[in-house]
């Protein structure tokens, strides 16, 4: 990197000597860039001293700046940082008045979060710091102010971490909505972006520029990755399982791993993996490690103590989800170990990078699968950290629901005309393809709701003044803007409480907050069920007002399985990889003994696909015809496709009953012989996997699906449509908030080409139902799908038949609840009825 | 008899119930409303008409279509039961703003159900006063036959009593998957109704609210299902 004429104060030159250290020249090129006036994104590994580098330019700045003197206007704010996360805004103000107060600069710089008190958040308005460190949320906020211009006219620089990160969100498309604001109160604003290692960066360089065809990037400088990890998967005796998540087989090694380390890291993909490995863990700690627990339900101060005691090199190991997976700085930790598949080779190199924080020694971690095919992906994911593939998704188009929160905010902070803030809007990359006309459309949502009904007029939030511009009716709307902004919405928790059963049965009313618990799990339970939860079995002893109650119990294992965490599909690259490894048995000999002879066994009883063929095996069992194909294209992508499926054998008259979905395989099964009809070409493969059924089939099934009620909730709190449960804020007593799923039937029946309704389809068809995925792999297999007839099961299909029986039954199936419960009590009622 | 059970059903499937309250004869209808038939009286409770619109006002654009929906729902009952009475339970609108400003369409269409029969509103807790701009007797409690019609479930005078205001709802969990669904409740002393508005939601019986409302030992969820009536017992409910 050519950095002649970069501008190093002497006080920082002396600073980096005094430590013996020289700047590093990724730090010196982005300075340099910067004094040039050019936004740029930094793409470095972890520990390359990334935020250094980001606040380098401002610190300069602010370092050289002339001394002010009384008289003189007080210089505004100078820099805004922003993180995703407010753990790491709080870390990096540490980590910053460090080098600061060292040199002795005249810097001042503060935090806003959502923690801050409401009196120094005020004081921030009227005096602020010269450097922000803040969260996207708070930015929106700030800018919705009526002072917005005057508070951010001097900004100079504008520092976004994580930016890899942010971006993929709703929350990173409301980001960039706020950010295209900045550049209009301050036109010489620069961005600077840190990432890690992405897919395609010219994303993230068109994210940070203004865009005018699209076309327009910020500079981008590359630090090439340090050492490569040592990355190996568990090496074992014991027998892999077929299929489940859970690992128990390998607790016995991994225990020997974690005496062997210093720290250990254990990441899983799913809180109720968490659970369950962290009490597996315990069982066996017969030497009492300090072991410890750390997932997104805990309650704060828990986790918060489990982060202390992590920085202070106290414990041993840390069971964790992706509540770690940012880049916060932690202890020593010498091994990560990965139990279950990574899903994407992305998150696993992340994942890793927490291990040996420097950048120069390898990082070491062990990959354990859960099952036979997780033995492939983690091989595959293994093979793709050293050849740094990597797969970050590709960033998506605006959201409807984030930008109807944009303009409501915006209107908040003055009135505004609508074709000047089309124009800011479509300057933020996410919403650069946006036409007028849509966004017209939303506006008028903004307004009055946007529907073909207009009856709403003299309730408009925003009305269009003589003027021309729009405004706000009255100020309570800016007060329901405030409480309802941000794009994050948490599904309805209640508190876990701990409490003691006393002798007589009843149960006691304090102890301690152990964390929080899904509403929708908490349904499912009776007073007396047992389950997993902060480590240890609970017994549910019932709900008093926005609390769960539960109590100590000393059963081994809880009788109602652990909640569903976020699950992570297998990502599109992971899962190309294998499928090649599957069709080449040459690369066979570098799995175990047993998954190599499972794979074996498969090519003797049934077959191995070739290059982009779909392989169909259908045989008979308990009275039923299966049919089972492997697409790879993980669990919400087979999901649909097997609702798609199961819609059109019912058209076929093939009578199926069910289907099963994993991340790797689809299993129908019906009462027909499937097989004999494929054969006899009563049913065409082609026809059947025709990409047309992502037309009216999918339409159909789409208006009938739980799934878009779900989404639905999302779309319309973040567009203001209904308000954000706040926690600790419920009702108490009868309901009053209406449910967002009311709402939805109401408005799908008399208007389901609502722009509400637009949005909620794409998201679905983008987040839950991975439609581009399967339309892609539709298209891959068209005329390759080999149909195997089989008079048994094959090896491949173990695992998924192993599956069935555990999926939950869905929406549909709801009145035949209804009516088994009423049967119930009919034949114990009359004894002869029905 | 004091036993809320299910007397008789001709039909395949339970599209209405009928069972005993006080010594009257009451029908309890899969679309929410309760139909005596001694006196060919319609019994409906929370309507909550204008619901979209009440929140309109509060500056949250909920769909407009609340109350149209509502209303066609109801008409189907009265064109199904022809009943020379009906009665509002209460919450007919879900404030008190709602009849004033209730839209041109609806109004005709609530005047042409009025037509030719009494109509009774009694007022509820979101409509405390008389509404003046519509048709029909404004009340805050009524008679009927041995029964008492009341918007809130009263404390002391509970034997014959038909309220609304809880929005009863039953919660049935079936392998690991829980079904929630408006209901009416009796123990065959009293009897709450489900709540019929288009957006009402449901609380569940095992709420702290209902606590000491029923006799359990014989309390029964007379649940709405899509076509037809579920009667399930107290014992097979989950909450």
């Amino acid at each position: 990197m050519a950095t002649e004429h970069v501008q190093l104060p002497d006080i920082f030159t002396r600073w980096f000597d005094s430590h013996g250290w020289a700047p590093r020249p990724h730090q010196l090129a982005l300075l340099e860039k910067a004094q040039d006036g050019h936004s740029s994104l930094l793409i470095a590994p972890t520990g390359a001293g990334k935020t250094l580098a980001g606040f380098l330019p401002s610190l300069t700045d602010l370092a050289t700046r002339p001394k002010s003197k009384p008289g003189m206007v007080k210089p505004r704010l100078h820099t805004l940082y922003v993180s995703p996360l407010k753990a790491l805004a709080v870390d990096i103000e540490r980590n910053l008045t460090k080098p600061v107060a060292e040199m002795g600069l005249p810097i001042k710089i503060e935090t806003r979060t959502g923690d801050t008190p409401q009196h120094k958040r005020q004081r921030q308005k009227i005096d602020p710091p010269d450097i922000l460190l803040t969260t996207p949320e708070q930015i929106s906020l700030l800018l919705a102010n009526g002072q917005a211009e005057l508070f951010f006219k001097d900004l100079k620089y504008i520092i976004f971490d994580e930016l890899h990160s942010l971006v993929t969100s709703k929350r990173g498309h409301l980001l960039a909505l706020a950010l295209s604001r900045l550049r209009r109160h301050a036109p010489d604003l620069q961005t600077i972006g840190l990432s890690a290692t992405v897919a395609n960066p010219e994303d993230l360089q068109r994210w940070l520029v203004g865009q005018k065809n699209g076309e327009e990037l910020s500079e981008k400088i590359v630090v090439e990755g340090g050492a490569k990890p040592n990355i190996t998967i568990l090496q074992t005796d014991e027998r892999i399982p077929w299929s489940g998540h859970s690992a128990r087989y390998a607790m016995g090694n991994v225990y020997e791993q974690i005496k062997e380390h210093q720290t250990t890291l254990l990441f899983v993909n799913t809180r109720s993996q968490a659970e369950l490995l962290f009490q597996e863990l315990w069982t066996i700690n017969e030497e009492n490690l300090p072991i410890a627990l750390h997932h997104g339900s805990l309650d704060a101060s828990k986790r918060r103590k489990v982060e202390a005691a992590m920085a202070q090199n106290a414990l041993r190991a840390v069971v964790a989800t992706s509540t770690l997976d940012l880049g916060i700085d932690w202890g020593d930790v010498d091994l990560v170990i990965h139990i279950g598949a990574p899903k994407g080779a992305s998150r696993l190199a992340q994942r890793i990078g927490r291990s040996n924080h420097r950048m120069d020694e390898p990082s070491k971690a062990i990959l354990v699968p859960a099952n036979r095919f997780e033995v492939m992906e983690c091989k595959a994911a293994l093979d793709a950290n050293y050849i740094g593939a990597q797969d970050t998704p590709p960033l998506l188009e605006g959201a409807i629901d984030v930008l109807a929160q944009h303009i409501l905010g915006m209107a908040c902070a003055k009135p505004f005309y609508e074709h000047e803030l089309y124009e800011e809007v479509i300057s933020a990359a996410p919403y650069s393809n946006l036409s007028q006309e849509q966004f017209s459309r939303i506006v008028e949502f903004v307004a009055t709701g946007g529907y073909a009904l207009k009856t709403y007029e003299r309730y408009a939030r925003i009305r269009k003044t003589k003027d021309g511009t729009w405004r706000i009716s009255n100020p309570q709307i800016a007060q329901q803007y405030r409480l309802n902004i941000g794009t994050i919405i948490e599904a309805p928790v209640l508190n876990v409480r701990l409490t003691k059963r006393k002798a007589n049965g009843s149960i006691g009313r304090g102890g301690p907050k152990l964390g929080t618990i899904e509403e929708y799990f908490l349904e499912m339970l009776a007073p007396g069920d047992t389950f997993l939860f902060s480590g240890q079995v609970l017994r549910f002893e019932g709900i008093r007002e926005n609390e769960c109650l539960a109590s100590k119990t000393f059963d081994e294992s809880p009788k109602i399985p652990a909640y569903a965490g976020g699950k992570f599909p297998l990502s599109t690259y992971l899962a190309e990889q294998v499928r090649k490894m599957l069709i080449d048995p040459q690369s066979w000999a570098t799995l175990p003994n047993q998954v190599r002879e499972w794979l074996e066994l498969q090519k003797r009883v049934s077959r191995m696909p070739s290059h982009n063929e779909l392989l169909l095996e259908t045989f008979p069992r308990n009275k039923k015809h299966y049919m089972i194909i492997y697409p790879f294209e993980g669990r919400l992508a087979h999901q649909t496709l097997g609702m798609l499926l199961t819609r059109r054998l019912e058209r076929m008259h093939a009578r199926p009953l069910g289907f099963v979905a994993t991340d790797y395989a689809l299993a129908i099964w019906a009462l027909d012989d499937l097989g004999e009809r494929f054969k006899n070409g009563l049913i065409s493969t082609s026809e059947l996997f025709h990409e047309d059924m992502l037309g009216d089939d999918l339409e159909a099934w789409l208006d009938e699906s739980w799934l878009l009620k779900r989404t639905f909730r999302n779309c319309a709190v973040i567009s203001g449509l209904i308000e954000r449960r706040h926690p600790g804020k419920e009702k108490t007593g009868r309901q009053v908030t209406v449910s967002a799923d009311l709402i939805y039937d109401v408005l799908r029946s008399h208007e389901p080409d609502h722009i509400l309704m637009q949005a909620t389809r794409a998201d679905a068809a983008t987040g839950l139902l991975d439609i581009r995925r399967l339309s892609d792999m539709l298209l891959r297999i068209k005329g390759r799908i080999v149909h195997q007839k089989l008079d048994h099961i094959s090896p491949l299909a173990v695992p998924i038949m192993l599956e069935i029986g555990r999926e939950p039954v869905n929406g549909e199936a709801q009145e035949s609840i209804l009516l088994e419960a009423a049967e119930e009590f009919l034949s114990e009622a009359t004894g002869h009825l029905k | 008899m004091n036993m809320a059970s299910p007397v008789t059903s001709n039909q395949e499937t339970l599209c209405s119930l009928a069972t005993e309250l006080n010594g009257v004869n009451v029908v309890c209808d899969f679309r929410g409303v309760l139909y005596l038939p001694n006196s060919k009286t319609l019994i409906v409770s929370d309507l909550h008409l204008e619901k979209g619109a009440a929140f309109a006002r509060r500056g949250l654009l909920h769909p407009p279509y609340d109350t149209s929906q509502t209303l066609d729902k109801l008409h189907q009952c009265i064109d199904y039961f022809a009943p020379q009475t009906v009665i509002s339970l209460g919450d007919s609108f879900h404030d008190q703003l709602g009849s004033e400003f209730l839209p041109e369409k609806a109004r005709s269409q609530l005047k042409h159900m009025q037509t030719g029969r009494d109509w009774i509103w009694i007022s509820g807790n979101h409509d405390p006063k008389p509404h003046k701009s519509i048709e029909g007797d404004c009340m805050e409690e009524v008679t009927c036959e041995t029964l008492q019609l009341r918007h809130e479930p009263s404390d002391d005078d509970k034997i014959g009593e038909i309220s609304g205001h809880l929005h009863p709802a039953a919660v049935i969990t079936r392998r690991g998957k829980s079904v929630r669904r408006a209901c009416f409740a009796t123990d065959g002393n009293r009897l709450i109704m489900p709540s019929f508005g288009a957006t009402t939601g449901g609380l569940s019986l095992k709420h702290k609210a209902f606590k000491g409302l029923f006799d359990t030992k014989n309390l029964f969820a007379h649940v709405l299902g899509k076509e037809q009536i579920y009667p399930i017992s107290w014992s097979k409910m989950r909450g």
